[in-house]
């Protein structure tokens, strides 16, 4: 027997070009929408996701006891590359929306922290929360007004920040800024890559 | 309430979305991820003049790849709509979907190093 030609046509069409994405977090206003406007090939783009988060948790049987649905607000850009397309996610900075960063984290190259130096306190969340999960991450204090409110230094003795995770002070409005920090966070993913941590 | 789905308002859009999918929120599929991206399928292209709605937007939109989460902010659909829309339309053979290659949850070295030369030269 012979295969008809509209078995050749139906077969699905080979799409090779494989997502990446990268998380950029901070707290309320701190540039995450600004870092992926400076980057993105498109014009940032907002998606309205409906996230359900478990209050209590969920009981033996299985059944859900308590549970608030919220429409979380999601800002992202994308640049394509010949084999990729790399996503950059800003996410809402708020505590209570680390069910989503789950999703958002899982499989993620990495991530960029945006720490606000007015209030540094913002970033223990985000921070804490990379560290646990083993996700590569950098951290980004914004020169919003071509100054900082502290040294690199001081902040990251403030945050506890480790030697090996690179600190940049930057402009996120700047193209070549916001490239660059994603420079050094793919070089920081390769490098926990390579110790396999 | 009517039923006319021309009328505005959130709600009334977001239930007839909510009615498209035939009351699910979730796929039947597994569950794809926000990244994933959609392409549609020759099947898909001669299909396309057949359907209407959110299922033709998306067809429409997926000429060349596109995540779901892009999808979903381009059509205007939640995205947990576009995720059972694209869950669907992937298992008529309407788009192809690709994820990301993450066997230990992590992108391999050699994607990252891929990248990396990528951005350099961006």
């Amino acid at each position: 027997m012979t295969s008809r030609p509209t078995d050749l046509l139906d077969k699905p069409a080979p799409l090779t070009t494989r997502p990446l994405k990268i998380v950029i977090a901070g707290g309320f206003a701190s540039g995450k929408t600004t870092f992926v406007e400076a980057i993105s090939e498109i014009q940032p783009l907002t998606t309205e996701a409906p996230m359900t988060s478990l209050g209590l948790g969920i009981d033996q049987t299985g059944e859900v006891r308590t549970k608030t649905t919220t429409t979380v607000a999601m800002d992202f850009g994308r640049i394509t590359f010949e084999q990729t397309m790399l996503y950059l996610f800003g996410t809402p900075g708020q505590d209570r929306f680390w069910f989503m960063w789950d999703e958002l984290v899982r499989g993620a190259v990495g991530a960029v922290v945006i720490a606000d130096t007015r209030r540094l306190a913002d970033s223990f969340a985000p921070l804490d929360f990379f560290e646990q999960r083993g996700v590569p991450y950098v951290v980004v204090l914004n020169r919003f007004d071509g100054s900082l409110h502290h040294e690199i230094a001081e902040v990251r003795e403030a945050l506890g920040i480790a030697e090996q995770i690179p600190v940049l002070a930057v402009d996120v409005r700047e193209r070549i800024d916001t490239k660059k920090v994603l420079i050094a966070l793919v070089r920081h993913a390769i490098e926990q890559r390579k110790r396999g941590a | 309430m009517s039923e006319d789905p021309t009328s505005g308002g959130a709600a009334p859009r977001f239930v007839r979305q909510f009615a498209l999918t035939q009351g699910r929120a979730r796929s039947h599929g597994e569950d794809l991820a926000l990244d994933t991206l959609v392409k549609i399928t020759p099947v898909g292209e001669r299909a396309l003049p057949r359907e209407i709605a959110e299922r033709a937007a998306i067809l429409r939109y997926v000429s060349s790849p596109m995540s779901i989460a892009e999808i979903s902010a381009r059509v205007g659909v939640h995205l947990g709509i576009a995720r059972v829309i694209v869950s669907d339309l992937a298992a008529a053979g309407l788009v192809a979907v690709s994820e990301a290659v993450t066997g230990d949850g992590r992108p391999d070295l050699p994607t990252l190093e891929r990248l990396l030369n990528d951005l350099q030269a961006y």
